[in-house]
């Protein structure tokens, strides 16, 4: 088989996977799994093998004509080079282990038929994006994702959060895709085709495109919405109450990826406006800093991990803008890497703990022990992400800030200094950021030593308290256990009680094994994470041929930078814990309600339920023993809530839209629906008015009916005489 | 002065009605021509309302009780006194008739008018329990309605009708044009194919009012109808019906 | 003999019948005055056959069949007249409202017809009854 027929079946595979899984699924359940995994785990395997056989050599570029638009013709189209082959091996990989991984996370939901048939064709529209060589075309895989990540996200949709949340992920990339759309026919109309291979020559050539700004500014508003940069961000943490895979689907290999590539792919199109380049760097450095931040307050552990995708984004889009496409795509690899392995892994951790809070899993002490895959493989992937040596995070972390520098020393061709220099210092103080959130929630996720619950001493409290969460096993429904309750109130460690008893040595709970299969697919994933590094000198002879070693400046100093923000959190995590010991018990109200449920998901989705009730936030938890709060001092309420972005964007779209709505609506019921009541009242009104003719009495009839002609007989008489005089 | 226009109008639509009664035999078109010719040219010779002939004041009296005597038909208040004052009329017509030289026709309105129409009107009114002496709802609702259209009509046709006419004469003087025989020979000569339509036309009028006016044998019209009052008058109602269809024969 | 003797009469005479058609309320009344209102046609016929001297006698001959349209008319109102009286016991013309649109969707249209008596149970039957238990308990 040739390349291009090997490429064909990539995203070919999956999107037949889904179609069959919603033909079957409902009648044969048991053939679910397997379609749901063989055809992802194929087209893994075919994308590797469509990477060897392009091997980082000349672009291939296949095609044929799909329709003639009368204008510019719609292609279908590949352009297979060294950056598509290797992320569509990232995409499929990454893929298959969240399909795996949900076969054991998933595996007694109802609706598992459908949300494995979403996730294939999730995949498939990514690779259908990765590999398409012709914007339409591509423009189908890049919507096609915008919907499935609405149904997946709003997988628990009997939790508002995840309703909402599905809404706003659909919307907010939605928002984007309007100016990315209109983008794409400005590029296509100046370029005269869609084929990307054209569009580049038209860009690299002589005179370029006629209104680069424009294009790319259009253009890059689309990506801020799908790779969720600011100000388009606020969709991604919020996408956090879907379930786990599918948020390290759309964090690793998919949706959030898309738009990075998307840059990466017409490069030449925004190198080719300074101005660009500039709103790229300075959209990275805010994305990159403000989420850094952001992710330091959070408590849920989703959360922490979704400010991380932003900020890791950040860096590949800083990247983008020192045009250093090498180096992006590079940390896009390693990034899908550690990141699907830290939700994967987070996704076990919740299903022990049955929790999403920090908070109530700091003091689990028994949680590392009964998770032990989960929690060393997060702890590399925790090294890689705080960009560690020798872990991958810091081969392609140092690789973006390397370009940064060169850039900023003005040895880049065609970027401003100034954007090198923005990119660099943002990039570097993400890097102390980074290191220290990682640690946070390295030092958060159980580790031993943690002080014990605050509520723990009130186990042996009334049995009645302490019933519902030690009773809440997988045959009790009810899930909230969990009180919110005054800091240091008389009655504080009896209503915190319940909050930690589920996990208290003396109150055993059933616990379900993790599914082996969540675990492989952790120490699979781990692979990459931990080892992508080494790729380092190699694949620049797929990319742009620009070493992405690390150089020695930027080593230093980011490496140190991270090793201060380590330190930095260690010490006050040493600090607050013991604090929180002589505190007086501050209550934290964990929600364990399902602790190990039979069903991961289950388990998950009452935590995603249950926090807001139980901290008053879906975000932040009052937790004295948590470190990022003494580091950020008065930023952390700010931090905790996005830096409040999601209330700017209330207050600039939502609420004058919803004002609008209203005013339509006031019009529609006060003004078109009175006239239309009105239009149907007044032929009423008459028709009761000529009803009182119909008397039924033939007498009234004929006199009526002889008036009438006496007066048109006396009319024409008239008339006569008056034409006769 | 206004009413100058539709007497050409009138004219007009009158002569076309005589050429086309004529079509067949031209004479009648030229003659009646030759008529209205003859009474334009009589009028210069002192004809006028103001100068009545006998014929004329006998016309105008009888009908003066005609057109009374149709008036109070149509607004008494005593059922039976309304169908004599309609004898009173139609009678009255029967003179108008003479007056007009058509004396077969003034028989013929003597004899079915006022010898069987008359006579059936007084049967409906018994047979429908009429309230002898004044009843007081003799008079509709609608009457205002009826009075206001029939004095328009009335304004609107005498208008026209004097407009058209008050300068045209009748001449009476042709001899035995309304006669027996005259009409015995114009009516099986001319008219023989019509006067047969109309016999069968009576006979289906003879059998639809048997069928309408029969009452059922087995009584199931007996509930909402007679409610078991007028089996003596059944009788009477059949034998009047045939009598009056013999006296239509 | 002035042609607007015998026209005037026939038009005054035709709307004195043409009152009494839209007047009276008694069935046989209103009969009368068709006869009136065909006698007014009568008169204006054998006045113009006279006055344009028709050698086929038109208008005679259409006053003779005329008259004997009216007979036969006569006969066949008749008859409905009492078919009517005999299932309504009543000859009011105005009161022959069944095809009238009822102001209110009610059942039974008559308001003082036959059917009053069948009615009348009917609409008093739910009430009755209750009535009837209120006083025994």
């Amino acid at each position: 088989m040739t390349t291009t027929t090997l490429a064909v079946l990539v995203p070919l595979l999956p999107f037949l996977g889904a179609v069959a899984i919603l033909l079957v699924g409902r009648r044969a359940p048991g053939f679910v799994q397997p379609l749901a995994v063989l055809p992802v785990l194929a087209s893994a395997a075919l994308a590797v093998l469509v990477a060897v056989s392009q091997g980082g050599g000349e672009t291939l570029s296949p095609g044929t004509r799909l329709t003639p638009t009368g204008s510019v013709p719609i292609d279908l189209a590949f352009y297979l080079d060294g950056f598509a082959v290797l992320v569509a091996v990232a995409v499929a990989v990454v893929a298959t282990g969240v399909q795996l991984y949900s076969t054991g996370y998933l595996r007694d939901d109802p609706r598992y038929p459908s949300y494995a048939a979403l996730v294939s064709l999730f995949t498939a529209a990514m690779l259908l994006v990765v590999y398409s060589g012709d914007l339409m075309v591509l423009l189908v895989g890049w919507e096609v994702m915008g919907v499935c990540s609405y149904f997946l996200v709003g997988h628990y949709w009997e939790t508002a959060a995840a309703r909402s949340a599905s809404l706003k992920a659909f919307l907010v990339t939605k928002a984007g895709d309007v100016p990315f759309l209109i983008g794409l026919f400005v590029l296509a109309g100046e370029a005269g085709t869609f084929r990307i291979n054209g569009i580049l020559t038209a860009a690299s050539s002589g005179d370029g495109l006629a209104h680069p700004t424009v294009t790319a500014l259009l253009l890059l508003a689309g990506v801020a919405g799908k790779s969720a940069q600011f100000p388009l961000h606020t969709w991604l943490p919020s996408a956090m109450a879907g379930p786990t895979p599918v948020s390290a689907l759309i964090h690793a290999a998919t949706m959030v990826a898309a738009g990075v590539y998307f840059v990466a792919r017409l490069l030449p199109v925004f190198t080719a406006s300074a101005a660009a380049l500039a709103v790229l760097a300075v959209m990275a450095a805010v994305t990159m800093a403000g989420s850094a931040l952001a992710a330091l307050a959070q408590d849920d552990i989703k959360r922490v991990l979704a400010y991380s995708t932003l900020g890791q984004l950040g860096y590949m889009t800083g990247a983008l803008a020192l045009g250093e496409r090498g180096a992006a795509v590079f940390h896009l690899l390693t990034h899908g890497a550690f990141k699907a392995l830290l939700f994967l892994g987070a996704g076990v951790l919740i299903h022990v703990a049955g929790t999403n809070s920090l908070a109530a899993m700091s003091r689990m002490p028994e949680l590392r022990r009964r998770a032990p895959d989960a929690y060393w493989t997060m702890t590399v992937a925790l090294l890689a992400l705080a960009a560690m040596p020798p872990f991958s995070g810091f081969f392609s972390k140092e690789a973006v800030l390397g370009a940064a520098e060169h850039a900023a020393l003005g040895r880049a061709e065609g970027v401003p200094a100034a954007v090198g220099w923005t990119v660099l210092a943002a990039g570097l103080l993400t890097a102390l950021l980074t290191a220290a959130y990682a640690t946070r929630l390295w030092l958060l996720m159980g580790v031993p030593g943690a002080p014990p619950a605050t509520g723990s001493p009130a186990v042996d409290g009334t049995p009645a308290t302490g019933t519902p969460a030690a009773a809440g096993g997988p045959d009790t429904p009810a899930p909230v256990a969990g009180a919110r309750t005054g800091s240091g109130a008389p009655g504080t460690p009896d209503a915190a009680a319940p909050v930690a008893a589920g996990l208290a040595p003396d109150a055993p709970h059933p616990t379900a094994p993790v599914p082996v299969v969540m675990n492989a697919v952790l120490w699979v994933l781990f692979l990459p994470a931990a080892g992508l590094g080494a790729t380092v000198g190699w694949l620049p002879g797929w990319f742009d041929g620009t070493s992405l070693a690390p150089t020695l400046v930027t080593s230093v100093l980011g490496t140190g930078l991270a090793l201060v923000g380590i330190l930095l959190t260690y010490a006050t995590w040493r600090h607050t814990t013991a604090l929180a010991r002589t505190a007086p018990p501050v209550p934290v109200a964990a929600v364990p309600a399902h602790p190990g449920a039979e069903e991961p998901a289950r388990s998950e989705a009452e935590a995603i339920a249950t926090h807001e009730p139980a901290y008053g936030s879906v975000a932040a938890a009052a937790d004295p023993a948590d470190p990022g709060r003494l580091l950020l001092g008065r930023l952390h309420r700010h931090a905790a809530a996005g830096f409040h972005a999601d209330r700017l964007w209330a207050a600039l779209a939502v609420r004058p839209t919803l004002a609008a709505a209203a005013l339509v609506r006031r019009a529609d019921r006060d003004v078109v629906e009175r006239a239309v009541r009105a239009v149907a009242a007044v032929p009423g009104l008459l028709g009761a008015l000529v009803r009182r003719a119909q008397t039924g009495n033939a007498q009234t009839y004929l006199a009526a009916l002889l008036a009438g002609s006496v007066l048109l007989a006396a009319a024409a008489v008239l008339l006569a005489t008056g034409t006769g005089a | 002065m206004t009413a100058t226009g539709p007497v050409p109008l009138a004219t007009e639509l009158l002569s076309a009605g005589a050429h086309a009664a004529g079509a067949q035999a031209p004479t009648a078109g030229a003659n009646a021509m030759r008529t209205h010719a003859v009474t334009l040219a009589a009028e210069a010779g002192g004809r006028g309302f103001l100068s009545p002939t006998g014929v004329e004041i006998a016309f105008l009296l009888v009908g003066l009780v005609t057109l009374g005597a149709a008036i109070v038909t149509v607004t008494t208040r005593q059922l039976v006194h309304a169908a004599l004052w309609l004898v009173v009329a139609l009678g009255g017509l029967a003179v108008e008739y003479l007056l007009l030289t058509a004396e077969f026709i003034a028989w013929v309105q003597v004899l079915i008018y006022v010898g069987s129409v008359v006579v059936l009107l007084l049967f409906g009114l018994m047979l429908t329990k009429a309230p002898i002496g004044r009843s007081p709802d003799a008079d509709s609702g609608n009457r205002p309605a009826a009075l206001a259209v029939a004095v328009t009509a009335a304004v609107t046709l005498v208008w026209v009708v004097v407009d058209a006419f008050r300068t045209t004469w009748i001449d009476l003087d042709e001899a035995g044009r309304g006669s027996t025989a005259a009409t015995g020979r114009m009516l099986f000569q001319h008219w023989v194919l019509p006067f047969e339509a109309l016999s069968l036309l009576l006979l289906s009028a003879l059998v639809g009012a048997i069928v309408l006016a029969r009452r059922d044998g087995n009584g199931t019209r007996g509930r909402d109808g007679g409610r078991g009052r007028d089996d003596g008058g059944n009788a009477d109602r059949d034998s009047g019906r045939d009598g009056v269809t013999e006296e239509q024969r | 003999m002035h042609l607007a003797y015998p026209a005037v009469l026939a038009a005054l005479l035709f709307c004195t019948g043409l009152y009494g058609v839209l007047a009276r309320r008694n069935a046989i009344l209103v009969l009368m005055s068709v006869e009136l209102m065909l006698n007014a046609v009568n008169l204006n016929l054998v006045a113009f056959d006279v006055w344009l001297r028709d050698t086929l006698h038109a208008g005679q001959a259409l006053t003779l069949f005329v008259i004997t349209v009216a007979a036969a008319e006569i006969g066949i109102g008749l008859a409905i007249v009492l078919l009517v009286f005999r299932r309504r016991g009543d000859s009011g013309i105005d009161r022959l409202r069944d095809t009238a649109e009822p102001p209110d969707p009610r059942p039974g249209g008559a308001p003082d017809g036959a059917g009053t008596p069948a009615d009348e149970p009917r609409h008093g039957g739910p009430r009755t009854p209750v009535r009837k238990a209120g006083t025994t308990a």
